[in-house]
């Protein structure tokens, strides 16, 4: 466990791995909810608090609980389990101690329970920081930071398109290309440019 | 036997998880009064703003708290407030129902200063010196009204105009905001007559640019028989709580600016 690692983990799951623009992880929202940059950053904070909770419960339910009794293969139905209740439980605990915080996620960290970038996130966890069945050394922190640096990169990817979509509403578009269809035009653009970074090798 | 081990371990796990959650609803529960969510029920939905909340959720907790009044919504029935009316155990107020009327006939038959070719906008066109018709104070024709209007009930004419339908008028407000040029104002159904035009341009200087609008001839106020009507600043205005909407000024105005809502 050293700060070089933190850092690389860092600049590759924002920028290199971006977890919508190069991963192509938790779309629905990015299209949706990217029209106010407003709603689309208590969007990003949701994901990027769900993330970070649900990178360490899983990685607990793992190591602890699937790998010693040889159950790997069910990882996956147990993390959809896991990050439900877990968003279940958030909210609840948000609606009672924190009323104004609660309105202002509304209804997006419902959305998250079946977000794939929460999933996808805790997967890649797994498949990164456990090798031959083994979790490596720094394993758990390396996992959290991993899953708040997916968040983090999350919110960029949000806010740069809700950013130009803001901006778009002024133009005179092509009634044809209105709204989703120059979304996903943008989008593509904005994915080829995140490409761009995979040349960094970490 | 491995197969064992995955139904028991999956399935303590969701036992576990569901007994935790219903243990966390129980410990976490929020009171939340029964009659907010039947009023929020009943209410419209549009989450228009007209009432000075945050949306028909935000009308609901400040109707149970008492800081605004059923009557201040202007977009449900007569028939649903009066049930909301119920709900909160008290009696309602009558009020008028009003309409979004445009206080500017001119349209097409405004001829332009200039040839606009910005983004297809009143409030963008009016930035530039002001619009591009003659008569500054002219609907510019862009629709931005139509595309503020939630309940669709604005929509252009072929003359350029854009007519408000009455039933589907829900005196929201949301046009009068809308509109660069001021030209909207609510009126209330029971007054037919309105003036068509906000020009406060000398007569002569109206004719020039206007076929349609007020010339401050000053004929409305000599044919009103309750003295509701006054030439002010070189335009008519109508005075409802005096107008009977007798239409004798509509008789008279010989630039047919004095009209009669359809």
């Amino acid at each position: 466990m050293n700060i070089q690692e933190f850092l690389s983990i860092f600049i590759s799951s924002v920028f290199i791995y971006n977890v919508i623009l190069s991963r192509f992880l938790g779309l629905c929202p990015f299209v949706a909810i990217s029209k106010d940059t407003k709603q689309a950053f208590a969007m990003s904070a949701a994901v990027t608090f769900v993330i970070t909770a649900a990178s360490i419960v899983t990685w607990l339910i793992y190591r602890f609980l699937l790998l010693p009794f040889n159950l790997a293969y069910l990882r996956t139905l147990s993390f959809v389990l896991v990050i439900a209740a877990l968003v279940q439980l958030i909210e609840m605990v948000i609606r009672k101690t924190s009323p104004v915080l609660y309105r202002a996620f509304g209804i997006y960290l419902t959305l998250i329970t079946t977000n794939c970038a929460v999933l996808g996130a805790a997967v890649l966890n797994i498949d990164m920081f456990f090798v031959n069945g083994k979790a490596v050394p720094g394993s758990f922190y390396y996992s959290v930071f991993q899953g708040f640096c997916m968040g983090l990169g999350y919110t960029l990817a949000m806010l740069i398109m809700s950013g130009i979509r803001e901006r778009l509403e002024l133009c005179n578009v092509p009634s044809a290309l209105k709204n989703f269809p120059l979304a996903f035009i943008i989008a593509s653009i904005l994915s080829l440019s995140f490409m761009g970074f995979s040349g960094f090798k970490f | 036997m491995e197969i064992l081990f995955a139904v028991i371990i999956l399935g303590s796990l969701g036992l576990i998880f569901g007994i935790g959650l219903a243990v966390a609803s129980k410990k976490f529960n929020v009171q939340v009064d029964p009659k907010l969510e039947q009023v929020q029920h009943l209410l419209p939905g549009a989450n228009c703003g007209a009432c000075g909340n945050p949306g028909c959720f935000g009308f609901a907790e400040s109707l149970l708290e008492g800081k605004s009044t059923v009557e201040s919504c202007r977009v449900c029935s007569e028939e649903i407030k009066e049930k909301i009316a119920g709900i909160m155990g008290i009696s309602l107020e009558k009020q008028t129902k009003k309409i979004a009327t445009l206080h500017c006939n001119g349209g097409l038959r405004v001829k332009d200063r200039y040839i606009y070719n910005g983004i297809n906008d009143c409030i963008s066109a009016k930035l530039v010196l002001g619009g591009q018709k003659a008569c500054v104070f002219a609907c510019l024709g862009f629709g931005t009204c139509q595309k503020a209007c939630p309940f669709g009930a604005i929509t252009m004419s072929v003359e350029g105009l854009p007519v408000v339908d009455k039933v589907k008028c829900r005196s929201c407000n949301k046009c009068v905001l809308a509109c660069p040029k001021k030209l909207f104002s609510l009126i209330s159904v029971s007054n037919t007559v309105y003036v068509a035009c906000s020009s406060y341009d000398t007569g002569r200087d109206v004719k020039m640019v206007c076929p349609v609008g007020c010339i401050s001839c000053k004929l409305c106020e000599k044919a009103c028989k309750f003295d509701a009507i006054h030439v002010i600043d070189n335009l008519a205005v109508i005075d409802y709580h005096k107008c009977t909407s007798c239409k004798e000024c509509v008789k008279v105005c010989p630039a047919k600016t004095i009209r009669i809502r359809e």
